[in-house]
């Protein structure tokens, strides 16, 4: 067992605003606001672009020492005219920082106060969500988002139709495209929420959009209330009620739950209450995809057999990816999350009790000094996770498999494809090449054939 | 119709030759303008983070900690203690009750660790608000400890990246003078204002010891404590990135009463004149300096300049913009890119000054456009106005002349190309040819003839 220390090195989480600001570039027009200091919406822009390559518009009401003392309404409310004034901005997200936490500022009040000032405007929707920076990860501020959108942008159930909301997590934008094919090949009309699959991995522009194309309609949200059900991917959020929750309070819609789509058993379990919606059985392209994955699992399997595996990340991804790792015949020996978290332990547990015969060391509330520690130990033969783990698979001189979100090392992090059958089978050619590729690298004569 | 140019940033923007010389400029943000600065936490956090054997410690809730991971291409000879990201990651009962007891706690475990050679303790805006006394947990964990612990009273609303500048240069100040300057040679400068970036200070202080000066401190690339604390040893200060390190140079003067030269090490005349400056401020000490100076500068020159006008060729003609954080980058480019036939049409920083701004306006040409704390649609707008065919920015930028298929260079923290020396020039006018001569640009749309052709069809229709 690792010590524990009281400060953090190398943390492997973010914090709560990113989550936030991450979820509001999923919305067709909108822009993410950060109520706070300026250098908060700058470093988060800097962060998330070196991963997308995209530009990444996040206003800032970019409060100094004036609105610390006296509050930050003013700025806040100037702030959303001047981006009313450059931006065609059908939704503005407002997240508040450790800064206006911590000063108090009633963002809900001000945006009331806003709306009233200047009703001879048109408006863009004004949501916000309270997101300390000192309170919870990224995710948290990921979750909390959605479920503001979901409460405050879903007025009124409306009118019944056959959609199905999915509320699919933090995934890449290949993810999401995938789930929205998926959706219409299995002819299951989804309004996923959020929707970064072209916002955050576009097109070449003939001009300079000052918004990206892409992301969930603010219609379509408006009209969640009135759907079949929604889908939630993941154990979303922890301790609140997520935007399924609120949505099946408010407006009956039935909420389900899946672990998030990752590997063959997940996927499954996702394909099967994707059916209860579906106009017809598995797509046949799901169906192929299902049977290639199988095949290569076979042809695959001794590679892998027993490598030993650790994985770190956002709560919900880790265990998908652990419950695809440990189908696949791969050993996760230390599984661990930035987050604090109670469920984490009982989910990874779940997920691996059926394929794996030991269980590994499993951490919440860990940093990569943690994970290192506990690494030393374990004698591991390749990480899986973001690419913050780079350090430790150079001194460990393992391979790191890049997966998620923040991918700063690599080009292409954001056509990473994680989820469904093609998604399990990509990420299945990448393990065991990387396995192949080590045992390659140090053969002393290497070979041509495996 | 939308506003690009804001009413309240327009007497930011200036076009030179359409009205007279007048520009604002150090003033806060513009709440809703997504300005593409940073804050006073970043600004101090880039001018220590390459003192490679000092713990950097962020006071603070995790993220000021998590997005300056090893954040800068900062390289260092030895230890590489600057690259780890070390918080007191602030949770709400510390928000509720005080930081200050995990403060103390972390710095006493992190310090027995990694036994660094000082430590650096960075503010944020939660530690202003919540009122933590953190210079007097700095005092008692240095008494302790045995080591200097400085607070760096970066709290982020407190003004922009310029504040945290000074708040680096005063947490620095107190180390010097604290080392002994024995065997010091007469000959000797610090390097102040330059991050070794892909080992960009080893390339000036190869320069500085062929023509016989002793460098004592390099602040702060592949700094070190010990340096620092006897850097007030040295003859003459060399302040490159004025903006981050002339604080220093001035408190240096009026204590020790070193004297100080404004230097660049970009571009071609910039970097020579650079070192004739150190060369004259040598002479009366060692006259044949002058001599070996005119020699090295004669010896890279003759190996760059046919190298340069070879890639001249391409480059004649082509139209530069850039957004740089201080305006020293800026001056020096203005100046590369006219070695290379090409033109600056639009240059901007995110913190100059009215004096940075007028020395801009004097050496640019008529019609450049020049502005303060620019945002990403105004940057837009400048670069079709202008149809630039490069920019020069950081990664914030980036994505901005991409999606409008312009070609760019990372002039940026994180980059692994040496752009300083005489070799930095050629790397620079590598990396801009390389991004200019790709291939790809003829297929963008913006350029493509496709599009030309429709366009033109449209035209003959209309």
């Amino acid at each position: 067992m690792a010590e524990n220390y009281v400060s953090t090195t190398n943390a492997c989480k973010m914090c709560t605003p990113m989550g936030a600001a991450l979820v509001f570039k999923g919305i067709e027009n909108a822009v993410p606001f950060l109520h706070g200091s300026q250098g908060c919406a700058t470093y988060m822009r800097r962060y998330i672009i070196s991963h997308y390559r995209e530009p990444v518009d996040i206003a800032s009401s970019a409060l100094g020492e004036k609105s610390a003392v006296y509050g930050g309404g003013p700025n806040l409310k100037k702030g959303i005219l001047n981006v009313m004034r450059k931006y065609d901005v059908s939704l503005v997200g407002v997240a508040t920082t450790c800064l206006t936490e911590t000063i108090g500022d009633d963002v809900g009040r001000y945006l009331n106060e806003f709306r009233e000032e200047f009703s001879d405007l048109s408006l863009p929707e004004l949501v916000h969500v309270s997101t300390p920076s000192y309170s919870g990860t990224h995710m948290e501020g990921w979750h909390a988002a959605v479920r503001s959108l979901a409460d405050q942008v879903v007025r009124e159930k409306g009118k019944a139709h056959d959609g199905v909301n999915l509320l699919p997590g933090f995934l890449s934008p290949a993810d999401y495209r995938f789930l929205k094919a998926l959706g219409q090949r299995a002819g299951v009309r989804f309004t996923m929420l959020p929707d970064l699959s072209e916002t955050m991995d576009g097109v070449i522009w003939d001009d300079y959009h000052s918004l990206p194309d892409g992301g969930t309609p603010v219609a379509e949200i408006r009209a969640m209330g009135g759907a079949a059900g929604t889908v939630e991917f993941g154990m979303s959020g922890g301790l609140f009620e997520s935007a399924a929750g609120v949505l099946e309070r408010k407006f009956g819609v039935p909420a389900r739950r899946t672990t998030m789509p990752i590997g063959l058993r997940a996927t499954d379990q996702f394909m099967d209450v994707l059916a209860e919606f579906a106009s017809c059985d598995m797509p046949a392209k799901d169906a192929f995809d299902r049977g290639r994955l199988l095949d290569a699992m076979v042809d695959g399997h001794k590679y892998i057999f027993g490598k030993r595996a650790v994985v770190y990340g956002e709560e919900d991804f880790v265990v998908a990816l652990c419950s695809f790792l440990g189908e696949i015949g791969i050993q996760p020996v230390l599984v661990a999350t930035g987050a604090k978290s109670d469920r984490f332990r009982t989910a990874v547990t779940a997920a691996l009790a059926e394929v794996c015969q030991t269980m590994p060391v499993i951490r919440d509330d860990a940093d990569f000094k943690d994970i290192e520690d506990e690494a030393a130990e374990l004698n591991p033969d390749l990480l899986v996770g973001h690419s913050k783990g780079y350090k430790l698979a150079r001194a460990r001189n393992i391979p790191l498999i890049r997966v998620g979100f923040p991918i700063h090392d690599r080009f292409g992090g954001q056509r990473i494809l994680h989820v469904g059958y093609e998604g399990a089978l990509a990420l299945y050619d990448k393990l065991v090449n990387a396995v192949l590729e080590k045992s390659q690298d140090e053969c002393p004569v290497g070979y041509g054939y495996l | 119709m939308n506003q690009t140019i804001l009413d309240e940033r327009k007497s930011q923007v200036h076009r030179i030759g359409e009205e007279p010389f007048a520009m604002a400029c150090d003033r806060p943000s513009l709440a809703g303008a997504v300005s593409q600065r940073a804050c006073v936490f970043c600004g101090s956090r880039v001018v220590l983070y390459p003192i490679a054997d000092a713990l950097h410690l962020v006071h603070g809730p995790i993220g000021c900690a998590t997005y300056t991971w090893d954040i800068r291409g900062a390289i260092s000879s030895g230890p590489q203690l600057h690259r780890l990201s070390f918080s007191t990651d602030l949770q709400e009962m510390d928000v509720i009750f005080g930081g200050e007891k995990k403060l103390e706690a972390s710095l006493r475990e992190l310090i027995q660790l990694h036994a660094p050679k000082a430590a650096f303790v960075y503010s944020t805006c939660i530690v202003g608000l919540i009122g933590d006394d953190m210079e007097a947990v700095c005092r008692r964990v240095a008494t302790d400890t045995g080591i200097p612990v400085l607070p760096v009273m970066s709290e982020g609303f407190k003004g922009n990246k310029r504040e945290g500048y000074t708040a680096a240069c005063k947490a620095m100040f107190q180390l010097v003078g604290t080392g002994d300057t024995a065997g010091i040679s007469p000959m000797s400068v610090n390097i102040l204002g330059d991050f070794n970036l892909a080992g960009e200070t080893w390339i000036v202080r190869e320069y500085f010891r062929r023509m016989g000066v002793e460098v004592v401190a390099n602040i702060t690339g592949d700094g070190r404590v010990d340096d620092i604390r006897r850097c007030h040893g040295a003859a003459l200060n060399l302040v490159q990135c004025s903006g981050a390190t002339m604080e220093l140079a001035k408190m240096m003067q009026a204590e020790y009463g070193t004297p100080f030269q404004r230097v660049s090490y970009l571009g071609v005349e910039d970097m020579a004149d650079s070192l004739y400056k150190v060369a004259d401020f040598f002479a009366d000490k060692d006259p044949s300096i002058k001599a070996r100076t005119v020699e090295l500068v004669r010896a890279e020159l003759s190996e760059l300049m046919p190298k340069l006008a070879e890639l001249r060729k391409d480059l004649e003609g082509k139209k530069v913009a850039m957004y740089v954080g201080g305006s020293f980058k800026a001056f020096s480019l203005i100046k590369a890119f006219r070695h290379l036939g090409m033109r600056v049409v639009v240059v901007g920083s995110q913190t100059g000054t009215e004096e940075d701004y007028k020395e801009l306006a004097e050496i640019s040409d008529p019609g450049t456009i020049i502005v303060d704390d620019a945002n990403p649609l105004e940057l837009a707008q400048f670069i079709k106005e202008k149809d630039v065919d490069v920019f020069v920015g950081g990664v914030k930028e980036r994505p901005i002349a991409y999606k409008l298929g312009v070609g760019f260079c990372d002039h940026n923290h994180e980059r692994k190309i040496a752009l300083e020396g005489f070799v930095g020039m050629y790397n620079f006018a590598r990396e801009i040819h390389a991004s200019v001569m790709s291939p790809v640009w003829r297929f963008m749309p913006r350029r493509s003839p496709v599009r030309a052709a429709c366009a033109a069809k449209e035209a003959v229709n209309g």
